[in-house]
């Protein structure tokens, strides 16, 4: 239980990031309304799934320099994660364009950005599946997660920034920082940020100890 | 063949490898005049494909500029992928190993880029006349449109010649080769239709997307040129 804190730590903020975020005091604005709260939701998702893709990489580069089981299992299921951050991500957001834009999805360099980053990664994972070899599976999909992430990063972060966006923080429109100074939202935007990654590393470290105990028993079979 | 790679060992290091390069690049070159089905098949492929645009197009008259120019990339990144995706698929196991005897992978890869983008330079360029006599050409200022057309060639070889390679060693290599490479060139194509827009319009004569174009390619060479060593040991 000693190290169990952490998860106590990730119920306690996520139950207090959806409580307050729903229930806290909101400020008003013309046109964003009540969807403002999407910030508690949409933002630290897309925070969490970018830290955890970079901890993708991270273990890939780790592995090409010293390859391990751990490692390759390690940056697999961090990638599946981060593909499921992505996905609630994705929806979360489209359902507050649908209430503020009027549309599902546009054209617009930062949806566009989300798009590539999930292909991406849904890429890696058809590439895994089709080696059978482990050792070329691990080392292979290393290298594609690496060069995808670095083809890709331009992509997220900096032309959105170049280019005029409808997105908040982006081209003519302000973004949520403005109301972000009302320290009401604040209070529950950090922890959520906090709270929503840390789920990411949860749900990464059980499927990731439940894949490890899956190659223990069969290399017990084996023997 | 074996003769050419008798490169002798003193030499410094740079030059070296520039001389692999070039000994590599001349093999490749060689090689596809020498079987000339897969040269020949590239250049029924783009005239096939615009054609065929033409044909579905006839009825309505002039295409309006946006359509022309999206349609025009669509051809040419169908294009690139398949000229590219060769690159290593037409390299037996055997050659493979006997390539890791005599170069450095650095060496390998570098060849592999240059020798690409050359391909695409010549591909896209042709593509581009035959699209433009067949289905018109409503391009206001055709010299830097030329130039959009020739950097799309070159950040096409150099964003998908480190994919073949990947493509090249799993199993269904045919399919995995666009499903692999789509997402690395969507920032690549979307800069260059934005550029190809400005210059179809004769308007905006900004080069910024010309320099982030540039940057990419860049980026995506120094990345394989890292990343190719690890690839190449399996």
């Amino acid at each position: 239980m000693k190290n169990a804190w952490w998860k106590v730590l990730t119920v306690v903020l996520l139950l207090y990031t959806v409580v307050m975020g729903l229930l806290g005091h909101a400020p008003r604005l013309a046109i964003l309304n009540e969807t403002i709260r999407n910030l508690y939701f949409h933002v630290p998702m897309w925070f969490g799934m970018t830290i955890i893709l970079f901890a993708s990489v991270v273990y890939s580069v780790r592995y090409l320099r010293k390859p391990s089981d751990r490692l390759d299992v390690l940056a697999h299921h961090t990638a599946v994660t981060g593909i499921v951050m992505a996905v609630l991500g994705l929806a979360t957001g489209s359902i507050w364009a649908r209430y503020t834009w009027g549309t599902w999805w546009t054209s617009d360099p930062r949806l566009n950005g989300a798009a590539v980053a999930v292909m991406i990664y849904g890429a890696y994972l058809v590439l895994r599946s089709s080696i059978t070899d482990e050792q070329q599976r691990a080392r292979i999909s290393a290298v594609y997660n690496i060069f995808a992430f670095c083809a890709a990063i331009p992509l997220l972060f900096i032309l959105p920034r170049l280019t005029d966006s409808l997105h908040p923080g982006a081209g003519g429109n302000p973004g949520f920082n403005k109301y972000d100074l009302d320290n009401n939202m604040r209070l529950v935007f950090y922890p959520a940020i906090i709270a929503w990654t840390l789920l990411g590393v949860w749900i990464t470290n059980v499927s990731v100890r439940l894949a490890l105990v899956k190659h223990k028993l069969y290399e017990k079979q084996l023997a | 063949m074996g003769c050419i790679f008798a490169v002798p060992q003193t030499t410094r290091l740079p030059v070296q490898l520039l001389r692999e390069i070039w000994y590599l690049m001349q093999k490749d070159f060689r090689l596809e005049w020498r079987q000339r089905a897969a040269l020949n098949g590239m250049l029924l492929y783009v005239g096939s494909t615009v054609y065929v645009c033409y044909l579905s197009f006839v009825r309505g008259g002039q295409l309006p500029a946006p359509a022309w120019n999206a349609l025009l990339w669509v051809i040419l990144l169908f294009a690139a992928i398949n000229a590219v995706g060769k690159s290593f698929l037409q390299e037996s196991r055997g050659r493979l190993l006997y390539y890791y005897t005599l170069v450095r992978p650095e060496a390998m890869i570098l060849a592999k880029i240059a020798y690409n983008v050359l391909l695409l330079l010549g591909l896209s360029l042709l593509a581009f006349g035959a699209y433009a006599v067949v289905l018109g050409n409503p391009v206001q200022d055709v010299p830097r449109f030329v130039l959009v057309v020739a950097l799309g060639a070159v950040g096409f070889a150099t964003a998908l010649t480190l994919i073949s390679g990947i493509a090249a060693k799993a199993a269904n290599s045919n399919t995995l080769m666009p499903i692999l490479g789509f997402p690395v060139v969507i920032p690549i194509l979307l800069q260059l239709i934005k550029a190809a827009k400005n210059a179809l319009d004769g308007l905006d004569a900004s080069p910024q997307p010309l320099y982030m174009l540039g940057g990419l390619s860049l980026l995506v060479v120094a990345v394989s040129y890292l990343l190719y060593p690890f690839l190449w040991r399996t």
